[in-house]
């Protein structure tokens, strides 16, 4: 017996006797077990499992999800104040490592396993078995043909030799043959395509490759985001990390010590007048990178193209404007002097910048910046970039002043300034108009405080604008132990899936019957499992032996039924 | 580049996919008119069987309806003008339409499936060249105002809704990937939309064959061109002939998708909306394989989950491309 073992719901397989259902009242612990198991590992549950998964995956879709757009989870909160913490309890921002989820999956793979272990045993014994004894009567099997030979003498000899070049025939185009020769008649047994339920236990067990590829690997997997502006390094260690998310097995002290600058950053715009005028593209990052004793190599990192080091991988996430700012007090003594990284906020790179002058001055500063590369007035008087390149960079800038409340050990983000505690010394309501400079230009601070510079960070001799202000890129370092076993599971479960799919499952017979004068010879198939081509095969066979016997043969007419 | 400018390449690529709209409607049509009257031509094929079964028999024959019925419509062939004409024009249309593809693709510089307008014209080409080739082995015309009439809606509407100038590429798009996945993702669904029609059909006739087994004398009677359509197991196991291939190409779409996003985005899967639907199609698909495969799920309830499948394919690039948030935002229309 050499059919693949399926799960007794299986269609093809023969419906299970009643008895089961009878003698359930009579089961014992262990009875009840064995049941429970066959019913999770059967073609229905794996069937109503898959489709719960399909329909449990949906809601991820529909809200958003705190793994892959937290801000979208945050914006839902402050939208629907009632819903969002009734939709919380169900994991619904969560949704696909929500206890519900998981459930689901699991309890598939585990059905998965319970379903492809045994039948795995069970091929693995077929592999190595003879294919099954010629049945009976082939003339009710599918495409059954006959043909006659006439003979003078020794029918036997005839019929063997026309089974032996028969087995031959089918050995070469893949089968695997067994003789049965007995009581008057010749008959050969063959059957292939082993390789489609190898290729059936190939891709389900690559799903559980791919499921457990994911889950250990992501233990090694480490992510860290770093912004750099033009100029300068960071080192790849932890403390250098502005944000970092390990796997649960990564120390600090795996990661690979390398440096890394960058050195310039560039991006281009469709001028004004073709189509998609002001898209930004083809942005580059040029860095360098050193590891300890060795030299210092150039990379570029680009969008979908990030730049292997030591292992790494690493990624441009974002970029936009640094301006670099220095202030000095009353005295001129300069109190701060940084290029700030200020957040683009929409295509034109209207950006968002926070100075924080914790230092230096009588009291601590903070100024709220909007950067605008090419600056134009709005009817309304309030201004906007309308491109994204240096064309009339501005700056402008308002001024609190008070407590920043950076000192009492509040984690607080360089990209946003708290006011409350601080007054407004310069724009809003505060009487005393927002600071606006370009590049190369000085103003006083409000109050006397001192002054604060616009540097223009163009090489002496540029004309233009253009080089005035220094970008930055915001880089993301990526290990990633997981991703090449994943991509190889999914492979193999892509080739499996052809084998299972596409491999044809048939076994086929030639039998000689020596009669009186004749030796009557018949060929029939049996498809197992979807064999759209078992008849035009049957044929085939027919037609290629009946051409290799004597002359005097001849067909009968194939009987289809 | 004399005489190449992108915009009057663009023009000409438009007029012409009007003119594929145009010759579709014409083809639904013509096919919409061939299956009204498959009716008839079904039913006087059988009218000539019988008589002629009435000459052979003699007088002394006694003609059960059981005969009539079991006859099969080759056995006197009808000639389905009206389905040849629709496939005619279906070609025509086909010409137009991939002329404009190319052209806009010429326009671009680039494949012509980077935004929603440039993927409903690659894909409804696809649906509509896999149709015409599987046409050439099987007799689907009966699947022939399906497909047009998909096609009239779908590029129509995209072409209404989602026609945007060409513009250059977003840098994320700039990928050997968008070639291949997209490609591969847009052939899959036309397999599924093959399949889909198949299975549709599959759940009238096998309506109709439940009704032939109650009431034989009634509904043998009835008009209709379900006579002319092979029978319900037969269309099934053709359905799945074209879902399990379309089953392939979606999961090595999903595969070529991952390896992109983890060029792009540095993660080859992350729930993004988009990859969610695009899992969630495959789980379906897999559901319908399984279904063909589970004792009591073959036959009408698999042909759902195929329909079921389909139809999140098409709320997939409609609703999810343009309602749903994430990072898949290529429709490249400005909201
Ligand atoms: C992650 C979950 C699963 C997925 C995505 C999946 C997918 C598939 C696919 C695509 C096929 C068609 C390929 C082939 O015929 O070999 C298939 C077939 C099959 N699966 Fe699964 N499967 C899953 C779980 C299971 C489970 C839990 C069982 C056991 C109950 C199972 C049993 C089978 C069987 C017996 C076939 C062969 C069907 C046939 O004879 O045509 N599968 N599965």
């Amino acid at each position: 017996m050499t059919d693949p073992l399926r799960p007794s719901d299986h269609a093809d397989s023969l419906p299970a006797g009643s008895g089961d259902d009878v003698t359930q009242p009579r089961l014992g612990v262990i009875g009840w077990l064995r049941w429970g198991w066959r019913q999770l590992t059967s073609m229905r549950t794996a069937l109503v499992l898959l489709l719960l998964l399909a329909i449990a995956a949906v809601p991820g879709s529909l809200v958003p999800q705190r793994t892959a757009d937290p801000n979208g989870v945050t914006q839902y909160f402050t939208d629907n104040p009632d819903l969002a913490p009734v939709l919380d309890k169900l994991s619904l921002f969560d949704v696909y490592s929500s206890p519900w989820f998981s459930a689901i999956y699991l309890l598939l793979f585990v059905s998965l396993i319970g379903c492809v272990l045994p039948r795995t045993k069970h091929h693995w014994k077929a592999l190595r078995s003879q294919p099954p004894r010629t049945p009976a009567r082939l003339s009710r099997l599918d495409g059954h043909r006959t043909r006659t030979i006439e003979v003078e003498q020794d029918a036997d000899a005839v019929a063997a030799a026309a089974i032996d070049s028969a087995a031959a025939q089918l050995r070469k185009s893949g089968y695997r043959v067994a003789r049965y020769d007995a009581r008057g008649s010749f008959s050969v047994s063959a059957e292939r395509g082993y390789l489609r339920e190898t290729g059936n236990l190939l891709f389900h067990g690559a799903l559980v490759g791919v499921l457990i590829a994911v889950g250990v690997g992501g233990g090694f997997t480490y992510t860290g985001q770093r912004v750099l502006v033009e100029g300068q390094a960071f080192s790849n260690s932890l403390l250098d990390y502005s944000s970092f998310n390990p796997g649960r097995f990564v120390g600090g002290d795996t990661l690979t010590p390398y440096s890394m600058t960058l050195d310039k950053f560039d991006v281009t715009y469709v001028p004004p007048g073709q189509p998609g005028s002001g898209q930004a593209g083809d942005f580059v990052a040029h860095v360098t990178t050193q590891t300890p004793g060795g030299e210092a190599q150039d990379g570029e990192v680009r969008v979908n193209h990030p730049l292997d080091v030591q292992g790494d991988r690493v990624y441009l996430l974002g970029n936009g404007y640094a301006p670099t700012v220095t202030i000095r007090d009353a005295q001129g003594n300069e109190v701060f002097h940084d290029s700030v990284a200020f957040l683009p906020q929409d295509a034109n790179m209207t950006s968002l910048g926070v100075i924080k002058v914790a230092d230096g001055l009588p009291q601590q500063l903070g100024l709220l910046g909007f950067f605008y590369p090419t600056m134009d007035v709005l009817p309304s008087g309030a201004l906007t970039s309308t491109y994204g390149a240096l064309e009339y960079p501005t700056l402008t800038l308002r001024v609190y002043e008070g407590d920043l409340g950076i000192d009492d050990g509040t984690p607080r983000s360089v990209y946003t300034l708290d006011p409350s505690g601080m007054t407004q010394i310069a724009g809003g309501d505060s009487g005393t108009p927002a600071i606006q400079l370009m590049p190369g230009q000085t103003e006083d601070l409000p109050n006397g405080l001192g002054t604060i510079t616009f540097e223009n960070e163009a090489p002496a001799g540029a004309t233009g604008y253009e080089q005035s202000v220094k970008r930055f890129a915001s880089l993301s370092i990526h290990r990633d132990l997981a991703g090449p076993w994943v991509l190889g599971f999914a492979l193999l479960a892509l080739f499996g899936l052809l084998a299972a799919l596409f491999v044809p499952r048939r076994r086929m017979w030639v039998k000689a019957t020596p009669r009186e004068g004749v030796v009557e010879i018949e060929y029939a198939g049996l498809a197992r499992g979807e064999d759209p081509t078992l008849a035009a095969a049957v044929v085939q066979l027919a037609d290629k032996h009946g051409a290799t016997l004597p002359a005097q043969s001849h067909p009968d007419t194939g009987k289809v039924d | 580049m004399p005489g190449t400018d992108p915009l009057l390449l663009d023009e000409i690529s438009l007029l012409l996919v009007w003119t594929a709209v145009a010759i579709y409607v014409l083809a639904f049509i013509a096919y919409a008119i061939d299956l009204a009257r498959r009716s008839d031509l079904a039913l006087k094929a059988k009218d000539e069987v019988v008589a002629r079964e009435l000459v052979t028999a003699g007088g002394g024959g006694v003609i059960s309806s059981g005969t009539a019925s079991a006859a099969s419509p080759s056995s006197a062939k009808p000639r389905y003008l009206w389905a040849r004409m629709g496939t005619v024009l279906t070609a025509l249309g086909f010409v137009f339409h991939l002329v404009a593809t190319v052209l806009r693709g010429v326009a671009a510089g680039r494949v012509p499936w980077s935004n929603m307008y440039e993927f409903a014209m690659t894909g409804l080409l696809l649906i509509i060249a896999v149709y015409l080739v599987v046409l050439t082995r099987y007799d689907l015309r009966f699947l022939g105002s399906l497909m047009t009439g998909l096609a009239v809606l779908l590029l129509g509407g995209a072409t209404l809704a989602f026609h945007v100038e060409v513009v250059p590429l977003a840098d994320p798009l700039k990928s050997v990937w968008l070639v291949v996945h997209v490609f591969v993702a847009s052939l899959a669904t036309a397999l599924f939309a093959l399949a889909f029609g198949l299975s549709v059909v599959q759940l009238i006739q096998a309506r109709r064959e439940r009704k032939l087994a109650d009431a034989p004398a009634d509904a043998a009677t009835k008009r209709s061109f379900l006579r002319t359509v092979p029978n319900a197991d037969a269309l099934e196991s053709l359905a799945y002939r074209f879902a399990i291939v379309g089953f392939i190409f979606w999961t090595f779409t999903l595969i070529a998708g991952s390896i992109w996003a983890n060029d792009a985005w540095g993660r080859f899967w992350g729930f993004d909306t988009k990859e969610v639907w695009t899992f969630v199609i495959w789980v379906l698909y897999a559901g319908y394989i399984h279904a063909r495969a589970t004792r009591g799920w073959r036959g009408t309830r698999s042909a759902w989950l195929s329909i079921i499948g389909f139809t999140a394919v098409l709320f997939n690039f409609t609703i999810v491309n343009v309602f749903f948030k994430g990072l898949h935002a290529y429709s490249g229309l400005t909201t």
